[in-house]
């Protein structure tokens, strides 16, 4: 949704976004999952963006798409004008609240074609540290059957029996689409439930994807489990906080002031791009690393002195970058509540500066700044759901 | 004559007792005469679009750098953080302890015991949904122009503009977005459709389509906007919507719904199933603007049947529930349980949707989803009154009541020049001449 979404994937290439999802997995996990059958994708929610960091041969087989066209993505790009808001809702929902979920849907090939599936999707977690690593998403193409059936009839309801013998014809055709009919009709049903073996399938298809997931991650040693085996960490941001956190394209930082030494709990692509470090190298600590020996400690005691209130505060502050290189930076600070009203976070942006203003003396903030520390309060405020 | 005491919720820091006069003439740079000249606002003119919903991307005219956020969130949000940190507000709002109550709706619970002032009730009358603009009553000409955050118009470019410093000029009847100081969550605004027309609290079909161009240019399921007519506890008789953000979803979102009938520029139409108050949901059309001239005939059709309703605008635009209310009638009939009174909650747009202000320590503590549901229910018409106020309505957008009981139903246009019957998806086919159509009920 973010106007510059569509550039980002520009920027970083297929390699750069498949590149986090080998991390975590021992080698050859690509291979391992490009022998499964199915269809499916695996997407990190610790990308900006949530993209598709992965997908399998069948998914691209059913959607008509190369490689290079789908990683990267969100997977809202397979939805279209006809694709059901409450379904398209249930799948943001269960994102949101890392949960699995399960629902038919309407989604639509490369070719512009509709076509029903039914989608499958859970979590992975960190068994470590019990954060959200990706979402596995299964489809798998429904039949309809029932749909055309007698007289246009959209009558649903059908005995069990009724059902197999309506799949009976289906049996012996191992057939990855599902027939082709009408699309103007396909996209103008209200909904089209999958039929039992159907949800057995992608049940199947989950296990297989996530059993390859688990085995591979004990080889690298960082395990995943379908399961939340521990409770989120303080330090660790829930994968919507962060997910909502990716749309804000602008340098910032989270930081936790109740944790010791007030460590960064979150950092922005751009921060990062500004600073020239890596995310892990900034996760954990303090913003003092920022600073150097031509800081003016004047305007770092200022910043303390606000944050001890817990009152924004907008400074013009000598930075420094990884490569030792300096810039003026207009930083302003505010803290930030969660949905208990307490301040949980304070919020850090940054902006270069061309030069020092020298009358620094009633600085503002720009607005694009308040703009971040606007998004920023509504994210944090509303990521409140309680997950176990 | 009707009427209840309630306090009314405090909107603009310039907003008195509706019994107080107001001082003439100002110093206080308002909207009137006496300050609207030279008064300078930025513009923000959405794209003209086309379908709802299509998932384009905004691309600004006029703005060098990008915005760091989708453009409209971010002048929102950005605007309001400016009004935040200047201390605009009544109270801070992101202060207020907020939680989803447990059960399967997930209603929203907030204790915010700021909102509502501890003075002396005033007088409303709630037995007419149309009443005229009374120039001497609090209206958002005579808001500061501080509390003024953007001028916000329908534009005609496939692309939206964005002009940081336009004047504010009364013959091209502008539109603004003001700040709510008494919000119920961060982002809180009012949309004040060609505010200095001074239009009474009622619906016309450019304001509706003004508002959904705003919730459609938002490009975020979470910023929703909401109407209360009069009666249906609007607190001031000057056409305004609300919006905020909260990323959570509406309990009434979650609804399940029963498509009634389609209408021939393809709005669907359909009923909310298992909800304390009943409503109706429209969506589709072939264009924003069918969807919108849907329900604003709607609501003209309950305005003059005096009906008082809310409206919720969601899923940018997609989706709007239309929920019409006999809360206040009740209130001053004296037929309302006393335990839901004692809450002093009003069931307005945004408590009918499920977000919940509590301004009682044990009504949050203790808030469960059988007491938010127990309180909506007060506010629904009942079901045979439901029915006969959908009748009008279908009458109203010019489809005659047909209902059948399990499928959809067949829509007879009858300003259609062919005669000929459409049929709807779901519904029997039946190829026959109108003679042969379902009965109405």
């Amino acid at each position: 949704m973010s106007i510059t979404q569509s550039s980002a994937s520009l920027f970083s290439t297929t390699e750069e976004k498949e590149g986090t999802f080998n991390a975590r997995y021992s080698l050859w996990i690509k291979e391992a999952l490009d022998e499964l059958p199915h269809s499916f994708t695996i997407t990190d929610p610790f990308i900006s963006g949530h993209p598709i960091v992965f997908a399998s041969p069948g998914f691209l087989k059913m959607t008509g798409y190369s490689r290079e066209e789908v990683i990267g993505r969100n997977g809202r790009a397979f939805q279209g004008p006809k694709t059901n808001r409450r379904s398209i809702m249930e799948i943001r929902e269960a994102i949101r609240e890392e949960r699995p979920v399960q629902v038919s849907i309407l989604n639509y090939r490369k070719s512009g074609s509709p076509f029903w599936m039914l989608f499958h999707m859970i979590p992975v977690f960190g068994n470590d540290d019990g954060r959200v690593i990706h979402f596995v998403a299964v489809q798998v193409p429904i039949s309809g059957q029932k749909m055309r059936n007698g007289s246009g009839c959209s009558e649903m309801v059908f005995g069990s029996c009724r059902r197999e013998v309506c799949l009976g014809s289906f049996v012996h055709q191992e057939r990855a689409l599902p027939v082709e009919c009408d699309e103007q009709e396909l996209e103008n049903w209200e909904h089209c439930e999958a039929s039992e073996s159907e949800k057995l399938k992608s049940a199947e298809a989950v296990g297989s994807v996530l059993s390859v997931l688990t085995r591979y991650s004990e080889f690298a040693g960082r395990l995943v489990c379908g399961k939340r085996n521990c409770l989120r960490g303080a330090d660790c941001l829930s994968s919507s906080l962060v997910i909502s956190l990716g749309r804000i394209k602008q340098s910032f930082v989270l930081t936790n002031p109740c944790l010791p030494d007030m460590p960064i709990v979150y950092a922005s692509d751009a921060f990062l791009t500004l600073t020239g470090y890596k995310r892990h190298e900034v996760l954990g600590q303090n913003c003092r690393f920022l600073s150097g020996v031509d800081t003016d400690s004047s305007v770092l005691y200022e910043m303390k002195e606000c944050i001890l209130k817990g009152q924004p505060c907008t400074v013009q502050i000598l930075n420094y970058r990884k490569d030792k290189s300096t810039f003026w930076n207009l930083l302003h600070i505010s803290p930030v509540r969660n949905a208990s009203g307490k301040t949980a976070y304070f919020v850090g942006v940054q902006m270069e500066a061309s030069c020092k203003d020298i009358e620094s003396k009633e600085l503002r903030p720009e607005p694009r700044q308040l703009s971040v520390v606007g998004a920023v309060r509504v994210a944090v405020r509303s990521s409140f759901m309680a997950t176990c | 004559m009707l009427k209840i005491k309630r306090v009314p919720t405090v909107v603009s820091n310039y907003q008195k007792d509706e019994a107080a006069d107001e001082p003439v003439g100002c110093g206080r740079n308002c909207l009137g005469a006496c300050c609207l000249n030279g008064a300078r606002l930025p513009l923000y003119a959405c794209k003209k679009l086309e379908n709802p919903g299509t998932g384009e991307k905004i691309v600004i005219g006029c703005e060098a750098r990008e915005p760091p956020v989708a453009f409209l969130e971010s002048l929102v949000l950005g605007e309001w953080e400016d009004r935040f940190q200047r201390g605009l507000f009544r109270y801070d709002v992101t202060a207020c302890e907020t939680k989803v109550i447990p059960g399967k709706y997930g209603f929203v619970a907030q204790l915010n015991e700021g909102r509502h002032l501890k003075k002396r009730p005033t007088e409303f009358r709630v037995d007419k949904v149309l009443q005229s603009f009374d120039g001497n009553k609090f209206n958002f000409t005579k808001v500061g122009q501080e509390e003024l955050l953007f001028q916000f118009e329908a534009g005609e470019d496939c692309e939206a503009q964005f002009f940081p410093c336009m004047p504010l000029d009364a013959d091209n009847s502008p539109s603004v977005v003001a700040i709510n100081v008494s919000p119920i969550e961060y982002g809180h605004v009012l949309l004040i459709p060609r505010v200095l027309d001074c239009l009474p609290q009622r619906i016309d079909h450019k304001s509706l389509l003004l508002a959904l161009h705003m919730a459609a240019e938002a490009a975020n399921p979470y910023f929703r906007l909401g109407y209360n007519s009069l009666g249906a506890f609007a607190t001031i008789n000057h056409l305004h919507f609300q919006a905020y953000y909260l990323a959570v979803p509406f309990p009434i979102e979650k609804a399940p719904s029963k498509k009634m009938i389609t209408t021939v520029s393809g709005v669907k139409i359909s009923e909310l199933l298992s909800y304390p108050v009943r409503s109706l949901l429209f969506e589709g059309g072939s264009s924003m603007q069918d969807l919108s001239d849907t329900v604003s005939d709607a609501c003209v059709c309950l305005q003059k049947n005096n009906i008082p309703f809310n409206i919720l605008i969601s899923d940018c635009g997609r989706q709007i529930f239309l929920m019409p209310q006999c809360y206040a009638e009740k209130q001053a009939l004296g037929e309302v349980s006393p335990e839901v009174l004692e809450t002093q909650v009003n069931p307005a747009v945004w408590e009918i949707s499920g977000h919940m202000v509590l301004k009682r320590k044990e009504d949050y503590e203790g808030a469960s989803e059988e007491n938010a549901w127990r309180l909506l229910a007060e506010a629904s018409l009942s079901e045979e009154r439901f029915k006969e106020v959908n009748a009008l309505i279908f009458e109203a957008i010019g489809c005659s009541n047909q209902e059948e009981e399990l499928e959809g139903i067949l829509v007879q246009q009858q300003h259609n020049p062919s005669g000929s019957l459409n049929r709807t998806h779901g519904g029997r086919i039946t190829n026959g001449t109108a003679s042969e159509c379902l009965v109405l009920q």
